[in-house]
């Protein structure tokens, strides 16, 4: 009986409780602002700058815009400056990638054990992913330096030129990147190693598996889904790097796309051509990213 | 032909033994069945003989080597798992055949015993499923298809069939039982349950906080229990223990349980055999079937009040009041109708187990 009158005198309390917000309008006050922001911010720019791309519009004259069809992307793509730029950016997404992985999965197998102050060990290592692009960038060139840079003095490379030398510049900025990175790769890397469960090793120890032969056949086919998702993110983020590049040199041989797009937008101020050359350069990105994840589905059913 | 040695082992995880002065020798193709609650050290024990645990005293010999030293891989057992331990991103054939390749064997040969072990298990058709796609069953079939397939000195098991239900149990239970017949390795089984001990074992050894309790053939720790963990953890239902007075009746003996007003008259013969233990406190222990039920009073029946009765199925356990003492009775089911029933109980003397009740171990009495 008692509970039955609790219960009698608490419900219409809470259906008044409810009444003040239904989960319709709950829904719209969380969803609404971010739809908003991305339609003004994201959606809006993508589709006006879609337009510009097939124009001669020139953000710097107020010359009104012309419609010129496909001579946008005709003329990039027929242009070999261009290319050289994606070759430089390809060798630069192929060697950071490469070297993040190396780097981030290493890390990632040394500090997958019991070892002391591994939670604070590997916070610290998390720093450098942390900073802020443009800071990385400024200390590194400081680091860099032929003069009185600490690399080459640690190194005893002498004067050894690494971000005004046109063949090492590239490397230099790529090894940057490798530096700030690798972090993230490692975490990833650690929370797929982490997920492997500890008596399947066990398992392989008795079936007589020797180290190597554990490690190629269970530890990397296990974390290999995760670790594609990272490697997803670094060649995502490597293809459109721009900050860093743009701080350390301004080698011709370091011209990332990106930094060709930013010359040509604001520099050189062919907006609609620009435009044009965003959307060739998102294309790729969707295409590398869409083969890969075709490759992430398949290492998953495995 | 493998003999497998355990002398002196002692493990201590932190401050707490796990195993405590182990002293086992398991013979060549003998099926050795570790029975004992949680906690014990079966699994601690097993894992010890496999090398995924070291010991801190004592050695463990495989064939009259010490193996404590070598790395698992080095000492040529396989092991089933609870978990099973399926690789999960390899076909049931690669599972099969991880340990093959693990050390190198050439592909054809490979190939013939990966799918004869296959065939011997029954999961020929299986051979292209992913782990996750197996029933419970197949799992462990393959889990022990792998551990056999590269014919290791010993089988350690660990509780291979704990994870599956109740039919399946059965049926595995009977085909492990099957598969050593006809493979004959020497095999270290874990489990918390002892049927499956009674079932499987050539010899079980019992063991209770670390330390080893009895050894003996399925027969022998059921018919004579060397303590009181062993007798009341071996047997289902529970073995009935009581603590007991005997005295003198003219030419007889009379063993009265503590509570009951009438005592269970007993063969002269027990007076001279408990005369070494004179004057200490004992338990009695009688199997529920050595409590024999009437419904008519008889020489040497006791009156008793039956309070609950289980119904079995092929019996019926029936709980027996004797003034403030219980005793549990296994009867024809249905023989005791309803609870409350007045019914004539004895004590078969040949079933009755008697035990030092301060050191709980055996008094040794047969009759």
């Amino acid at each position: 009986m008692a509970t039955a009158a609790v219960m009698t005198t608490l419900d219409p309390k809470s259906r008044a409780a409810s009444r003040g917000m239904s989960d319709l309008a709950i829904r719209n006050l969380f969803i609404i602002p971010t739809i908003v922001f991305l339609i003004v911010f994201n959606i809006f720019p993508l589709m006006y700058s879609l337009g510009y791309s097939f124009t001669d519009f020139r953000a710097s004259s107020p010359a009104p815009a012309n419609f010129v069809g496909l001579q946008n992307y005709r003329e990039l793509l027929n242009d070999p400056f261009i290319w050289t730029n994606f070759a430089i950016t390809a060798k630069y997404v192929i060697v950071s990638v490469i070297g993040q992985v190396i780097v981030g999965f290493g890390v990632a197998l040394l500090l997958n054990r019991d070892i002391p102050f591994k939670g604070l060990i590997t916070t610290l290592l998390l720093l450098p992913m942390m900073l802020s692009m443009a800071v990385v960038g400024l200390f590194w060139k400081l680091l860099y330096d032929p003069s009185f840079g600490i690399i080459n003095y640690a190194l005893g490379l002498g004067t050894f030129e690494w971000l005004s030398n046109p063949d090492m510049a590239l490397y230099a900025v790529a090894l940057t990147d490798i530096w700030m990175w690798s972090p993230f790769v490692m975490l990833l890397s650690l929370a797929g190693l982490s997920a492997v469960p500890k008596h399947l090793y066990e398992a392989a120890a008795i079936d007589r598996a020797g180290s190597l032969y554990t490690f190629f056949r269970i530890t990397l086919p296990l974390v290999a889904p995760i670790l594609m998702i990272a490697i997803i993110f670094r060649t995502m983020e490597a293809f459109k790097t721009f900050d860093l590049a743009y701080i350390l040199t301004s080698q011709p041989t370091t011209e990332v796309i990106s930094i060709r797009l930013y010359k040509m937008a604001f520099q050189e101020w062919q907006t609609g051509r620009s435009c044009a050359l965003a959307y060739i350069v998102l294309i790729m990105v969707l295409a590398i990213t869409n083969i890969y994840v075709k490759y992430l589905n398949k290492v998953k059913e495995r | 032909m493998t003999q497998i040695e355990l002398r002196g082992v002692q493990k201590w995880f932190g401050s707490v033994q796990v195993i405590k002065d182990l002293n086992l020798v398991i013979e060549d193709n003998e099926f050795i069945v570790l029975l004992g609650q949680s906690g014990c050290g079966k699994t601690t024990t097993l894992r010890a003989v496999a090398g995924l645990e070291t010991i801190d005293e004592g050695d463990i010999l495989i064939d009259g080597q010490t193996v404590q030293h070598l790395k698992a891989a080095a000492r040529d057992i396989a092991m089933v798992f609870q978990s099973f331990s399926l690789y999960p991103h390899m076909s049931v054939y690669e599972n099969i055949a991880f340990p093959l390749r693990a050390t190198r064997m050439n592909r054809a040969e490979l190939d013939s015993q990966v799918r004869e072990i296959a065939n011997v298990l029954r999961i020929g058709d299986l051979l292209d499923r992913k782990p996750s796609a197996l029933s419970g069953g197949d799992m462990q079939r393959v889990a022990i298809g792998r551990a056999l397939v590269r014919q290791p000195k010993a089988m350690l098991m660990d509780e291979p069939i704990g994870a599956l239900d109740a039919k399946l149990r059965e049926e595995m239970r009977a085909e492990i039982k099957r598969l050593h017949l006809k493979q004959g390795s020497t095999t270290i089984y874990v489990t918390h349950d002892q049927i499956e001990a009674m079932s499987l074992a050539d010899r079980i050894v019992i063991m209770h906080e670390g330390v080893l309790q009895q050894v003996g053939t399925p027969n022998e720790v059921y018919s004579r229990p060397q303590n009181l963990f062993v007798a009341q953890f071996v047997g289902s239902p529970v073995m009935n223990i009581a603590a007991a007075k005997v005295a003198q009746d003219k030419d007889a003996a009379t063993v009265t349980v503590e509570g009951a007003p009438q005592g269970f008259p007993f063969p002269a013969e027990l007076l001279g055999k408990l005369n070494g233990s004179a004057g200490k406190a004992l338990s009695l222990g009688i199997r529920p079937e050595g409590v024999l039920v009437e419904h008519e009073a008889g020489d040497g029946f006791v009156p008793a009040e039956a309070h609950i009765i289980e119904p079995l199925g092929s019996y019926d356990i029936v709980d027996l009041q004797f003034g403030d003492q219980m005793l549990r009775a296994r009867t024809r089911s249905g023989f005791v109708e309803k609870a409350g029933s007045r019914v004539y109980a004895r004590i078969d003397p040949a079933q009755a187990h008697f035990f030092d009740t301060a050191s709980g171990q055996s008094l040794g009495v047969r009759l």
